[in-house]
């Protein structure tokens, strides 16, 4: 499975942030998208995902049908965590388990992973900020997808949590699957590709 | 298919009961409201039999519009609606999910409370059964509609007002219905099941034009 | 599709240029012409001389349903055909339709007063324009809340269409809900059929209404795409400045 953007331009408030951009991934790479504050990665990644729409050009996941969106075969982890205060930890994870159609880990197992497995039954709104990004990247375990777009995954992680979440990312590429992710810091693979934003336009 | 649809549901529901003061705060805002209106209008039994049902419907429109605002809104806030739009589970049916959790936390204790509050303003207690007839067939049909408002607001910062302008017209047709089975289901010129039966059709309408026009709003704010 | 692209609908600027004014004349000619027919057509033997106003009542309520049915079309024309004109065609739309509506809903009040002895009266069809004019403030409200006009534009046309189907639906629900309430309805300009001297003068009227609709519409159409080419240029210096 390749990962294909052709000719992608995406303009926000009437400013263009890239034009024409180009790339490939394959299955087992991973592509890091660098760039200052507003160069446009979170975009970039909104755009693969199809939560936003390109001015022009297209994304296609070689391997699938043609035409077919990206969205069903990729977990997308923005800013933002997508976890309810109000619930607790496992009721988050099951929620996510069961909406994205299940097939991984089981909950207890996946929290294990990411080392929430005491937390299990704590309610989410107690939870630091770097608890609350590892429970987001809980669901990654759940419910497998190919492809994996993360918006500044290590954000409020730890050094542990860090570790935690590179060994994570190589296994996902062992098994042959793809990851794109928006990053201010190095991440702790041994990353393939780059495409620097926000040096006016093209990669 | 069912599986995810019954997670949204189940999801929200638990967060409704949690968060916020729970399922009673809609109840209580109910009691409140008829508890005023008589403050208002003076302690005159037969007027407040009168209008009994036309308040009690006002008042569930009112409650049901509680919260209408932030069913989308606090799942875009935190990133959850990206998620439901990446999975497989088709953006109409989760729409039609939250709206079934959102009338089940809120719609339905209204139902149950209205024959007490019927009580209070002196319906008769033939009527009160007929009322609570109407609201249970009639307000799924407030919070589907309220559904399109809370999409076409999710974005905007206190939508309450807007979502409620946008929604209360749409109502009227629900409301002129529902009021009127319950006045004929005290007897007189007007049928009782020719409206009752109106309001049914209407919840069955706006239960599938509800959240296919949800759904289109939300996929809207894709620019 | 980024708007900024489309902020040059050159063809239709052109046009509008010559066409606003020559509308304009057309409107001022025709209504200036149903006025004076309207005060020479007889007076309604039961109601005298104040059954004129329906002159200006009637071709209002016309236009005021008229445009929102306007809207709705381009409100098809942005959702389904993606034509780029559509949403500023419904947005320039907007105001003037309330604007008739309202004028409807006015004239309406006149006229039951020395009538009915109360300026309101709730019968069916003053109803039934009420909630339109509703209609027309939710959307002018949701115009103002969203930022962005291609979203907005997208925005108001869902709301725009889920209120088509609600308008056949409210107009049957209030006409049943006024019979149970009020046997007598209150404006009939018909007898057993309208008489043409009536007949003329209306629809003079409505073609007169119609004329300054089409020129109020084109010039604010022409506002609003100036107003978008407005807002990209700043989007624009804003971004370069940082």
């Amino acid at each position: 499975m390749r990962l294909i953007a052709e000719k992608l331009t995406c303009v926000r408030g009437g400013r263009t942030l890239f034009r024409n951009l180009q790339f490939e991934v394959a299955a087992g790479r991973v592509l890091a998208i660098t760039g200052p504050n507003g160069a446009g990665k979170s975009s970039l990644l909104r755009l693969i995902a199809g939560l936003l729409r390109p001015a022009s050009g297209r994304i296609a996941l070689e391997g699938g049908e043609p035409g077919q969106p990206v969205g069903p075969f990729a977990h997308f982890i923005g800013h933002l965590d997508a976890t309810k205060g109000a619930l607790r930890a496992s009721e988050n994870l099951e929620f996510m388990q069961v909406l994205l159609g299940g097939g991984g880990q089981t909950t207890g197992e996946a929290l294990a992973a990411l080392g929430l497995d005491g937390l299990a039954d704590v309610p989410v709104r107690m939870f630091s900020a770097g608890q609350r990004r590892r429970l987001a990247l809980a669901r990654l375990l759940v419910a497998p997808r190919p492809l994996w777009l993360l918006d500044e995954p290590t954000t409020a992680l730890d050094a542990e949590g860090q570790e935690t979440f590179a060994a994570l990312a190589a296994k996902h590429l062992a098994g042959g699957g793809l990851i794109v992710a928006a990053t201010h810091a190095p991440l702790k693979i041994p990353s393939v590709q780059e495409i620097r934003l926000g040096t006016g336009g093209a990669a | 298919m069912i599986a995810p649809l019954r997670a949204v549901f189940l999801r929200d529901l638990r967060i409704a009961f949690r968060v916020g003061g729970g399922a009673g705060i809609g109840v209580v805002f109910f009691l409140a409201l008829v508890t005023v209106i008589p403050f208002a209008v003076g302690p005159d039994l037969p007027l407040l039999a009168r209008i009994g049902p036309a308040v009690l419907w006002i008042g569930a429109l009112l409650a049901s519009l509680l919260g209408l605002d932030r069913i989308f809104s606090a799942d875009h806030e935190d990133g959850s609606l990206d998620v439901m739009l990446l999975a497989p589970a088709p953006l109409e049916l989760i729409a039609a999910a939250k709206g079934a959790a959102h009338w089940v936390a809120t719609g339905l204790p209204l139902v149950i409370a209205a024959p007490l509050l019927g009580l209070l303003l002196g319906l008769e207690p033939a009527l009160l059964g007929a009322i609570t007839l109407t609201l249970l067939l009639g307000t799924p049909a407030l919070t589907f509609l309220g559904l399109v408002g809370a999409a076409l607001a999710v974005a905007l910062p206190r939508g309450g007002l807007l979502v409620a302008v946008l929604i209360l017209p749409l109502t009227i047709p629900v409301l002129i219905f529902g009021v009127a089975a319950t006045v004929g289901a005290a007897g007189g010129p007007v049928p009782f099941d020719m409206p009752l039966r109106l309001v049914g059709a209407l919840s069955l309408v706006t239960f599938v034009i509800g959240p296919v026009a949800a759904a289109a709003a939300i996929r809207n704010i894709r620019d | 599709m980024a708007f900024y692209e489309l902020a040059n609908p050159h063809r239709f600027m052109t046009l509008a240029r010559w066409l606003v004014p020559v509308c304009a004349a057309a409107a001022v000619a025709l209504l200036a012409i149903g006025l004076v027919l309207g005060f020479r057509a007889p007076a309604d033997y039961q109601q005298g001389e104040t059954v004129r106003i329906m002159y200006i009542h009637v071709p209002a309520a016309w236009l005021g349903l008229g445009i929102y049915t306007l809207m709705a079309i381009a409100a098809l024309g942005t959702l389904v055909w993606r034509h780029p004109l559509a949403d500023v065609a419904a947005k320039a739309a907007a105001p003037i339709g309330a604007g008739f509506t309202l004028i409807c809903l006015l004239t309406g009040a006149l006229w039951g007063r020395p009538m009915w002895g109360a300026y309101w009266v709730w019968d069916a069809r003053l109803t039934s324009m009420l909630v339109l004019f509703l209609l027309y403030l939710g959307i002018l409200a949701l115009w103002r809340a969203i930022e962005e006009p291609g979203q907005a534009g997208r925005a108001v046309a869902i709301l725009t269409l889920v209120g088509l189907i609600n308008v056949p639906i409210v107009k049957f629900s209030v006409d049943w809900w006024n019979t149970l309430h009020q046997p007598a309805s209150v404006f009939r300009i018909d007898g057993p059929t309208i008489h043409p001297a009536i007949l003329t003068p209306l629809l003079v009227m409505a073609l007169g209404f119609a004329a300054l609709f089409l020129a109020l519409h084109l010039a604010a159409m022409r506002n609003e795409i100036l107003r978008r080419r407005v807002r990209t240029l700043r989007l624009l210096a804003a971004a370069e400045a940082c």
